[in-house]
């Protein structure tokens, strides 16, 4: 697996430098980022959405849709984001996330599971080194309307309580009035105080509305150093479509043409079947490339996804359908 | 790591009940030709024969074209709300043997089924709804006074969509009150036969619609057979000016819808992914077989590099080989004459100095089959962008102004289609103004839908088909002689 990239920029004092190497500019100001923002090619809507549609169409059967949902349970951030979060939950969760299905061993883990900041603590209790990481929202999430001090602090928090990765908002107030350096300076300070986790720049594409926001916000996150770029915090409607998801596939392909590194992808939020999820494993394939399809590069930001994926792999593997009473799901709605 | 195979997912060929033999289908019934040769339909994936189909002889066309002035004298009495009435009982039946024609047209044409199933099939029965809404509002269509029908009308039409370009040509002759006599391709007559049962299924009355198959001589024999009153062609420029011999200085009418050699125009400030996007889909779409293609790639000079990259990126993760596959994007070539075409035109560009480039993929071992081919260094007088290879061949040039780009663009013997690529509106109502081409697509490309007239310019022919255009190529107006 070529995790042997370059590994990015970790103090400001890089990330700035990188930067103006790559804008090909002496400072880096507001100005010199919104052109080289806008003089990215621009997105049509209609055929951006017909691609995605089209990729939809393939049709994954037998052995190769047994290996996709595999793959797509590997890639599973396993997620509770609820102001109702106890430990006992996210120890259930967690719990879940090192044995999926109790019933066939050989099922894959999850990649990770996804918390809020002051739940770290237990998740990595149960997790422990056993290799499935664990994730932190921070940075005032899902709004991210807080002061930088707070933002920082939210994130030292989480990374010092033993978060492997930390799960970031952009701020879509800023991004959205054009104030490109500000967003840039954040991404970039959070990534400072990530020390060695993994930053996952959340873009919450809901509210950045257009394709061509996707894409700027996608090259802006990457220049200021995020590992992963992702869709949404599952707040906000819509989340994880397919079509801009392809446009952040786009946009990893390029800057690896551009730079050398790799970026990961995260679509978050609304991918709930498995035929939505190999949806997106297509893609990741016909667009990104293969190297995409591993769990250090791919993620899906999902909740109940894993209990459909779990019933079609008994299914693949017995020929019939069982159902939910054959899934364990330590996590059921509180409702 | 283990990468992402597609395993097979073939449509069940299940559906379709293929007939050992097929006679003519004249005045409402399969009968046995008088005298004609048979000939055999094979699937160009496999070269299988998949049934024997009777040619017509003069003989025969006499008897249909009989039949379809005699059905005339009623069918063109009907109210415009009775024909609309049969057409849209036909559109519905297209609808619910969807299925069964889309796995009938990939065996005999080759294409693929996602195609078949998604573009040709659908877009065949939205003709016959559309023109069905037609019928009984003729006179509001601002056709002219009076708008009344030609008669019998002879259709030849070729092997590319040989569902759809029946129905461009019978959805309006009959919402128009004309009968008709059609001669599908030699090499794909399947899915025209299979609407011949749909017309009886849909109780049509007898001889409104004939279908008779054969080859080049039975075309002829329709299309200069005193009866017919107007011809409508769909195929090669050579043939087109043979029709257009033939009844000159007679009463027919004509409309002929012909060759192509597309300029796809892709400016600097294009949406690039997209724009890849259609350049796929203008040329590689059924494997080139489309007169409209977008055979000529005319890239601006300052993008041309990054440009083709991203296209030979994408042309690699194209999926070439059986048409039934549900993940097949590019089937079989039509006929063993097509593939000698295109190897033949392909070896002059290579001749001529062009840079040939194709994606390494596996080909079937039986069956005729090409790989998707982009010449690059191509330039204006060679013969590869001037000749339409109708495969899937793709020639790029570059320009540096919008001047330039219309120039080349224009620079050619056809005008049927044409592509933009911009972000800028005002250059794309520019352009289209600039371009002699019927159909010029902005942002897009092969796109069709019934209320949008298509036809072409110079050596692609004259008259159009679909939208209210295509309805006046059926009626004649004025005062009654």
């Amino acid at each position: 697996m070529s995790t042997d990239t370059a590994v990015p920029a970790t103090t400001a004092t890089d990330a700035a430098e990188r930067a103006r190497e790559i804008l090909g500019v002496s400072r880096l100001t507001n100005r010199a980022l919104t052109s080289w923002l806008h003089g990215l090619p621009g997105v049509d809507q209609v055929g951006a959405e017909a691609r995605a549609a089209s990729l939809g169409t393939r049709s994954i059967k037998t052995t190769s849709k047994a290996w996709a949902i595999d793959t797509a349970i590997s890639m599973i951030d396993l997620t509770t984001l609820e102001g109702a979060d106890t430990p006992g939950r996210v120890r259930g969760l967690a719990t879940r996330a090192l044995t999926p299905d109790p019933s066939d061993l050989s099922t894959p883990r999850p990649a990770a599971v996804c918390v809020y900041g002051d739940m770290v603590g237990h998740a990595k209790d149960v997790l422990g080194d056993s290799g499935v990481k664990v994730a932190a929202v921070a940075t005032a999430f899902p709004s991210g309307r807080a002061s930088m001090a707070v933002k920082l602090a939210d994130t030292a928090d989480a990374v010092s309580a033993g978060a492997d990765e930390i799960d970031m908002v952009i701020d879509r107030g800023a991004f959205l009035s054009g104030d490109y350096l500000t967003v840039f300076d954040q991404i970039v300070a959070v990534k400072e105080a990530c020390g060695g986790a993994r930053l996952k720049v959340i873009m919450e594409t809901g509210e950045l509305v257009t394709y061509d926001n996707v894409r700027r916000a996608s090259y802006l996150s990457m220049l200021a150093g995020g590992d992963f770029i992702k869709t949404s915090t599952g707040k906000v409607q819509p989340a994880a479509t397919l079509p801009v998801t392809l446009i952040m596939l786009q946009a990893v392909r390029d800057w690896r043409a551009l730079t050398g590194q790799m970026v990961g992808v995260k679509p978050a939020g609304g991918i709930r079947t498995s035929k939505d999820a190999i949806k997106f494993l297509v893609t990741v394939h016909e667009v990104a490339g293969e190297d995409w399809l591993d769990n250090h590069w791919f993620r899906f930001g999902a909740s109940s996804l894993l209990n459909d994926l779990l019933l079609q792999r008994q299914k693949v593997s017995t020929g019939a359908y069982s159902g939910a009473d054959y899934i364990a799901d330590d996590s059921p709605s509180l409702y | 790591m283990p990468t992402f195979e597609y395993a097979p997912a073939p449509e069940s060929r299940s559906v379709v009940d293929i007939k050992s033999s097929y006679g003519l289908f004249i005045d409402g019934e399969f009968v046995d030709s008088r005298g004609g040769t048979p000939f055999k339909t094979i699937s160009p994936a496999t070269e299988e024969v998949l049934a024997e189909v009777s040619e017509a002889s003069e003989d025969d066309v006499d008897r249909a074209v009989a039949a379809a002035r005699t059905a005339y004298r009623s069918w063109s009495r009907l109210t415009g709300a009775d024909r609309g009435k049969y057409l849209f009982r036909i559109a519905r039946i297209m609808q619910e043997r969807a299925r069964e024609f889309a796995v009938l047209e990939s065996l005999d044409n080759g294409k693929p089924i996602k195609e078949s199933r998604d573009v040709d099939v659908p877009i065949a029965a939205a003709h016959f709804f559309y023109h069905a809404g037609w019928a009984d509002k003729l006179a509001y269509a601002s056709l002219g006074d009076n708008p009344r029908p030609h008669g019998v009308v002879g259709q030849v039409i070729p092997w590319n969509f040989p569902l759809l370009m029946l129905a461009w040509k019978i959805a309006p002759a009959l919402a128009t009150g004309n009968t008709v006599v059609l001669k599908p391709a030699e090499t794909t007559p399947l899915t025209a036969l299979l609407f011949a049962e749909v017309c009886q299924q849909a109780d049509l009355p007898p001889g409104v619609v004939n279908i008779i198959t054969g080859a080049g001589t039975t075309g002829q024999a329709l299309v200069g057979h005193e009866g017919v009153d107007k011809v409508a062609f769909t195929g090669s420029t050579a043939v087109g000016k043979a029709i257009a011999r033939t009844i000159a200085g007679s009463r027919k009418k004509a409309t002929l819808e012909l060759g192509g050699k597309a300029a796809n125009i892709v400016f600097d400030d294009a949406p690039l992914d997209q724009a890849v996007e259609g350049i796929v889909n203008g040329i590689f779409f059924n494997q080139g077989h489309v007169c409209c293609a977008g055979s000529r790639l005319l890239v601006q000079e300052s993008i041309a590099e990054e440009v083709e990259a991203k296209l030979k990126a994408r042309l690699a993760t194209l999926r070439v080989g059986d048409p039934l596959d549900k993940n097949t994007d590019i089937g079989a070539i039509n006929s063993r004459e097509q593939l000698d075409r295109i190897n033949t035109l392909v070896k002059v560009g290579e001749e001529e100095g062009a840079v040939r480039w194709a994606p390494e993929c596996e080909l079937p071992a039986n069956g005729f089959w090409f790989r998707p081919t982009v010449f690059t260094g191509v330039s204006q007088t060679h013969r590869i962008a001037q000749e339409e290879i109708f495969g899937p061949v793709l020639s790029v040039l570059t320009f540096r102004t919008p001047g330039e780009a219309v120039a080349k663009a224009n620079n050619t013997p056809y005008g049927l289609s044409a592509g933009i690529w911009t972000e800028k509106g005002s250059r794309i109502l520019w352009m289209a103004d600039q371009l002699k081409a019927g159909v010029v697509w902005a942002n897009t490309f092969n796109k069709f839908d019934p209320a949008s007239p298509f036809g072409g310019y110079k050596e692609s022919g004259y008259g159009r088909e679909g939208g209210r255009h295509g309805l006046s190529a059926y009626v004649t107006t004025g005062a009654t002689k």
